[in-house]
């Protein structure tokens, strides 16, 4: 027994004007201080005035959303008490309100505590969720990512009531996404689908979703970094592949390069997209040499090859791979990131024994022992082809 | 024939796998914290677990006679398919066929001392 879980998806162009349909009369915007700035919320608040409701703003949300500051939104909801909570941003943003509807409702439970293994139960309110990056996919997912400050490390979350009730998908808000978060985002977009279609729990409902987003991703996102504002068909099929990966992950799972990535990131405080990304072509590596990997099927859908030798077929998507991240100036190896190495290696105390606790690490296909992820993380910084 | 499941030699069998396991010694080094395996139809299992160690491994019919830090429940059907290796303990969970009273996330803070666990108890002949 598995589930598919989605949202209602409204995506395309003016999608944004969905909201003027919505019934109801108090919301909640949820999002972060910089697109309250820059007019984000204006725009949401806008189409919710023609729907008559009315709205109010919570932009605390920091990148990477902390305890404390869901605490903190959910305190603003039980006294607001809105029809719609609707999270507006990247994933921070969007896993911030999916928390926070949580400890709303739920006001018995820690952060910490939400799980799939028991019903929520919610019922007093609904979440919409819309990207502004087309990256983590939160739109689609019920999984939730907070960092617990104190221990700098990142706590992967989840419940199946958290899925967004409607996820809005408008093109408009990342068309002037800058060209380096666009990167960043889209290499997150093809790490959750290589993953989504590759770990031990994907299934059949995620393959095609999966694959679709890879195809995209190698299609678009260069399109998307180089033409920036101007190929808003780039934009738009990016939005789409993150939306469509969310969906093919999130009801499968991730694997052992979120591990790695979040634990890294949570480390040295650096992008989602970026660590995962960079790690990714180390662990189809390390999984493939361990015969358990389906990366062949990925490399002849997106037409590299017609050989059905898996390591052949691996090995070239994982050189199309980093071919991809250089492409649109993205790191591929740790020593890129102007990280010492003897800074690195002594980091690696705290980050090895994280990544094994993250729970990206729970469907990897081939699970490493405490000595092949170190090695793994040191072949990252040196760029090494991974001969384990 | 093998052991019955569940039943008390079976549960000596699985503690005696358990214990001879340096891979699940390895794995479950951390992990401290005992546990309620308990079979819907009748019967539980008590594993009292310390530093990738089976301390204590009881059968039991009287499911007020511990109080664990966790209890995993299911029917025995449930229970063949995680023993055969059909069906991933933590997926179980995830998606409540094992019903889990306790802390997922420290379980999943341990998969690989859960995989490990379940390793062991292929190693026992069984019979349900």
């Amino acid at each position: 027994m598995w589930f598919f879980n989605s949202p209602e998806i409204v995506y395309g162009e003016d999608a944004l004007g969905y909201l003027e349909e919505l019934p109801g009369q108090k919301a909640l915007i949820v999002t972060d201080p910089v697109l309250h700035k820059l007019g984000f919320t204006d725009r949401i608040q806008h189409h919710l005035q023609k729907a008559g409701i009315a709205s109010t703003v919570f932009a605390e949300v920091e990148p990477e959303p902390s305890l404390q500051t869901v605490q903190q939104g959910a305190e603003v909801l039980r006294n607001l008490q809105p029809d719609w909570i609707i999270g507006l941003g990247g994933g921070s943003a969007l896993d911030a309100a999916k928390a926070m509807w949580a400890l709303y409702e739920r006001p018995d439970i820690e952060a910490e505590t939400i799980s799939p293994t028991f019903r929520l139960g919610l019922h007093k309110t609904k979440l919409i969720a819309i990207p502004t990056t087309s990256g983590t996919g939160s739109e689609a997912t019920w999984m939730v990512v907070l960092t617990d400050l104190a221990q700098k490390r990142k706590l992967g979350l989840g419940n199946r009531e958290l899925m967004p009730t409607i996820a809005i998908v408008d093109p408009i808000l990342t068309q002037n996404l800058p060209a380096k978060i666009t990167a960043d985002t889209g290499i997150d977009v093809l790490t959750h689908a290589i993953e989504g279609y590759t770990n031990n729990f994907r299934n059949d409902f995620c393959d095609g979703l999966c694959l679709k987003a890879v195809q995209l991703v190698f299609d678009y996102l260069p399109r998307a970094v180089a033409n920036g504002t101007d190929d808003i068909e780039a934009r738009e099929r990016m939005a789409n592949a993150a939306t469509i990966a969310g969906l093919g992950f999130g009801n499968s799972y991730a694997g052992l390069a979120h591990a790695m990535g979040h634990s890294f990131g949570a480390y040295y405080k650096m992008p989602h997209g970026r660590t995962v990304g960079l790690f990714l072509p180390y662990t189809m590596e390390f999984t493939a040499r361990g015969g358990l990997s389906r990366y062949g099927d990925i490399a002849r859908f997106i037409g590299l090859t017609d050989s059905r030798d898996e390591a052949l077929a691996t090995a070239g998507l994982v050189e199309e791979i980093r071919q991809l991240e250089r492409r649109v100036e993205q790191p591929t190896t740790v020593g890129e990131l102007d990280i010492g190495e003897e800074d690195f290696m002594a980091a690696l105390a705290t980050i090895v024994p994280n990544a094994e606790i993250d729970n990206g690490i729970l469907a990897a296909p081939r699970m490493p022992e405490t000595e092949e992820l170190q090695q793994l993380f040191e072949y990252a910084y040196w760029g090494r082809k991974v001969d384990f | 024939m093998g052991y019955q499941f569940p039943g008390a030699e079976w549960t000596a069998q699985f503690h005696e796998e358990l214990n001879k396991s340096d891979a699940y010694a390895n794995a479950a080094k951390h992990w401290e914290g005992d546990i309620f395996l308990i079979i819907e139809e009748g019967g539980a299992i008590y594993l009292d677990l310390w530093h990738g160690h089976c301390r204590e491994a009881i059968y039991t019919t009287d499911i007020s006679s511990k109080q664990p830090e966790f209890k995993i429940t299911a029917n025995l059907e449930k229970w063949r398919k995680v023993l055969s290796g059909k069906l991933d303990p933590v997926q179980g969970l995830m998606t409540r066929q094992l019903k889990l009273d306790g802390n997922l996330v420290k379980i999943m803070k341990n998969v690989k001392a859960a995989q490990e666990m379940v390793r062991c108890a292929t190693h026992v002949d069984t019979a349900f």
